[in-house]
């Protein structure tokens, strides 16, 4: 492993991106921020810009109006960067999979490197499935 | 309009989870103080709607909860409103207070997720560890009654999908016992700090009159003196079996609406205690059979945690709607931005925004500014809640109070 | 005044309404001519202090029908101006000037159905992405969603 990735898996910086999400996965994610599951402690910080960001967690199915919008973020984020897809929406398309506004699911605008389902997925399984993502890289 | 040219456009936006739907604000200013709002919706719109006419009567109340994930019983509350107004079908007094119990656990938690993200944007951030700290048991209710965290399914056309069992009610009861201090210490720590007095009284201000034109609900419309309650106004479920209050405000400010949220956490509380007190004597179905939806039209509405929620929906005889119109009260809200936003520095922007809880959910958003003329990027991401942090620290230390 | 809201507003517009339906107490439909919207809504927000809830447009496949909810909170009753629009010309009045809550539903109904208001101040986009198509309407009947990617 050399010095790159060693620093980090030590401390992922994550963005946190809703594209038509119904706000049950976000209000998720932030809930691993707080006293009870504390990412923190594992050195993973939400970060409001983009290019400061190791992953970028995609929540939502992605909507027409925001795919575009999807792509240039995924272009602004440094590499080695991830993309994490939360949620049922953004893994599949979910219950909005018909919709007329939509252009996802998110793996067909980006290239997604975790995938972590459920309606919403319970802050247990976001942090599993960023773990996981750590033990890939090692 | 020429003279927006020369002001510095503030947007926010657009696509983070601010809002339940996203949208896009361009905040005209000049120099502190913002002149006028311009607004952009979509970003969120899944159509859902168009979505409903695909889906049978019993599928839709999976469909409406994700409307809002924070307001998850809300919507399907008064989609079952509406399907038994349309069909006139009376649901099991069982059912009834099953229904006002999970409405109100949905109230307690999602107030309390308001107020930490307030208290985040003012730079704030125990307040935002403390309440979502003190939110975590509710949700624990919720996954011990419903199995779930998030989105209960609970909500049936007829009545509820399951039963409270008994043995579920003393550990509610309990968790409510342990909640309530916590949340008087909350309320006291919110409401006696001279520093958010400071913050928040006198800022966003929304008359009655505001209110009335732009329609606006919940504890938006209650803070301002005017008190609407779909819950009081046309009691459904159990809240006309139960004692509580309307909590109202006159002021308007932000400090209102906090008071009123807080304040509306401890009706939650009586009532989840009164309906639990009913349960264990009434023994009874907990649902009735409804079999067909006849042809016709049905209104329901209910009052979600931010306000009114509507629901029209227009059968033919199928098992589908032909038409389903959804209002969740943001829509009617957000506009008042325009109202509360006028004549206030940019550094309070952020928390008037956040002061009619415009469903959002998010800490890190994409807010930057940008020099009108030039097209310059200014600032970045999160500056415009740095900028409210900053505000706060000011205060903090002209109080001569440190951290 | 114990009479219920909608008598009143019977009363007060006779002949303007044209046809009554009263599902229960708490819900009552009443139509009106487009041309008459304005007046009957003018009473109803102004004088009356009903709240104005929203606006829905249906599609009936021969004509377009908008209702207008407005909410009577303490009386506890809901009273919907049903107005029908022709399909080829589907054009209402706006109610943004009298209310100005109205304006974001009259653009959302502009562009899910593309119903025209006369007198609103900027009919824009609302909710659609700017790649949409002109003159496609989502929530019209014969809009299908069909055009979905395989797999």
């Amino acid at each position: 492993m050399d010095l790159k990735t060693k620093a980090l898996t030590r401390s992922l910086w994550v963005f946190h991106l809703s594209t038509g999400s119904c706000n049950n996965c976000d209000i998720e994610i932030l809930d691993c921020l707080t006293p009870r599951y504390d990412v923190e402690r594992f050195g993973i910080v939400l970060v409001g810009s983009i290019k400061h960001a190791d992953v970028l967690l995609v929540s939502g199915i992605g909507t027409r109006k925001n795919a575009d919008r999807i792509k240039r973020l995924y272009e602004q984020m440094p590499k080695p960067g991830f993309v994490v897809a939360i949620g049922a929406c953004a893994c599949s398309g979910g219950i909005f999979r018909d919709g007329y506004a939509m252009a996802g699911p998110i793996s067909e605008i980006i290239p997604v490197d975790v995938w972590i389902p459920g309606c919403p997925p319970k802050p247990e399984a976001i942090i599993a499935g960023i773990v996981t993502l750590l033990g890939r890289l090692k | 309009m020429d003279n927006k040219k020369k002001k510095v456009v503030v947007p926010i936006g657009p696509y983070h989870p601010l809002l339940e739907e996203p949208e896009y604000f361009a905040l005209f200013c000049d120099g502190e103080v913002v002149v006028d709002v311009e607004w952009q919706a979509g970003y969120n719109h899944r159509g859902i709607e168009k979505l409903c006419e695909t889906k049978s009567w019993d599928q839709i109340t999976f469909l409406v909860e994700r409307v809002c994930g924070i307001c998850s019983t809300s919507h399907p509350f008064a989609y079952v409103n509406a399907v038994e107004d349309l069909a006139k079908v009376e649901i099991p007094e069982r059912a009834r207070y099953i229904r006002s119990i999970v409405g109100e656990l949905e109230r307690i938690h999602s107030h309390l997720l308001w107020v930490g993200l307030a208290g985040h944007f003012l730079g704030y951030n125990t307040v935002f560890m403390w309440a979502w700290k003190y939110r975590e048991p509710v949700l624990d209710i919720f996954e011990l009654i419903t199995g779930n965290r998030q989105s209960y399914a609970m909500m049936k056309i007829g009545g509820v999908r399951r039963d409270v069992l008994d043995e579920d009610i003393p550990v509610v009861e309990r968790v409510l016992d342990e909640l309530k201090p916590k949340l008087e210490m909350l309320t006291q720590a919110v409401l006696d700090d001279p520093v958010l007095s400071a913050r928040l009284k006198g800022v966003g201000v929304l008359t009655a009159q505001d209110i009335k034109d732009y329609g606006a609900v919940g504890p938006t419309a209650r803070a301002s003196g005017v008190a609407i309650d779909v819950r009081r106004d046309s009691p459904c479920a159990a809240y006309g079996l139960v004692n509580w209050q309307v909590i109202t405000c006159q002021e308007g400010d932000v400090f209102a609406k906090a008071v009123v949220r807080l304040l509306e956490c401890f009706e939650s509380v009586k009532i989840i205690q009164q309906c639990l007190e009913k349960l264990k004597k009434n023994r009874g179905p907990i649902a009735v059979e409804v079999r067909e939806i006849p042809p016709g039209e049905g209104i329901g509405h209910y009052e979600a945690p931010r306000g009114e929620v509507f629901h029209y929906v227009r059968s033919d005889g199928t098992n589908r709607p032909v038409r389903h119109k959804i209002r969740a009260p943001s829509f009617v809200n957000i506009p008042t931005f325009r109202a509360s936003c006028l004549g206030q520095t940019i550094s309070d922007v952020a928390i008037i925004l956040a002061g009619v809880d415009p469903c959002y959910c998010c800490t890190e958003r994409m807010l930057t500014v940008y020099d009108a003329q030039s097209g310059r990027k200014m600032m970045t991401g999160t500056d415009l809640v740095r900028l409210s942090q900053e505000k706060t620290e000011k205060i903090k230390q002209k109080m001569g109070k440190n951290g | 005044m114990n009479d219920h809201i909608g008598d009143l507003i019977q009363k007060r517009f006779t002949e303007k309404i044209k046809e009554v339906k009263t599902h229960s107490s708490h819900r009552v439909y009443l139509t009106v001519e487009k041309e008459d919207l304005l007046a009957v809504a003018d009473y109803l927000f102004r004088e009356k202090g009903a709240r104005f809830v929203i606006a829905s447009a249906v599609d009936e496949l021969n004509q377009f029908e908008i209702l207008y909810h407005f909410s009577f909170d303490k009386e506890d009753v809901m009273v919907s101006l049903r107005v029908r629009l022709t399909r080829d010309n589907p054009e209402a009045p706006s109610l943004s000037g009298l209310i100005k809550g109205a304006a974001w539903i009259e653009r959302e109904m502009h562009e899910l159905f593309g119903i025209n208001f006369v007198g609103h101040p900027g009919l824009k986009r609302l909710l659609l992405p700017e790649d949409w198509p002109e003159k496609v309407y989502p929530l019209r009947k014969e809009f299908f969603m069909t055009e979905k990617k395989e797999g």
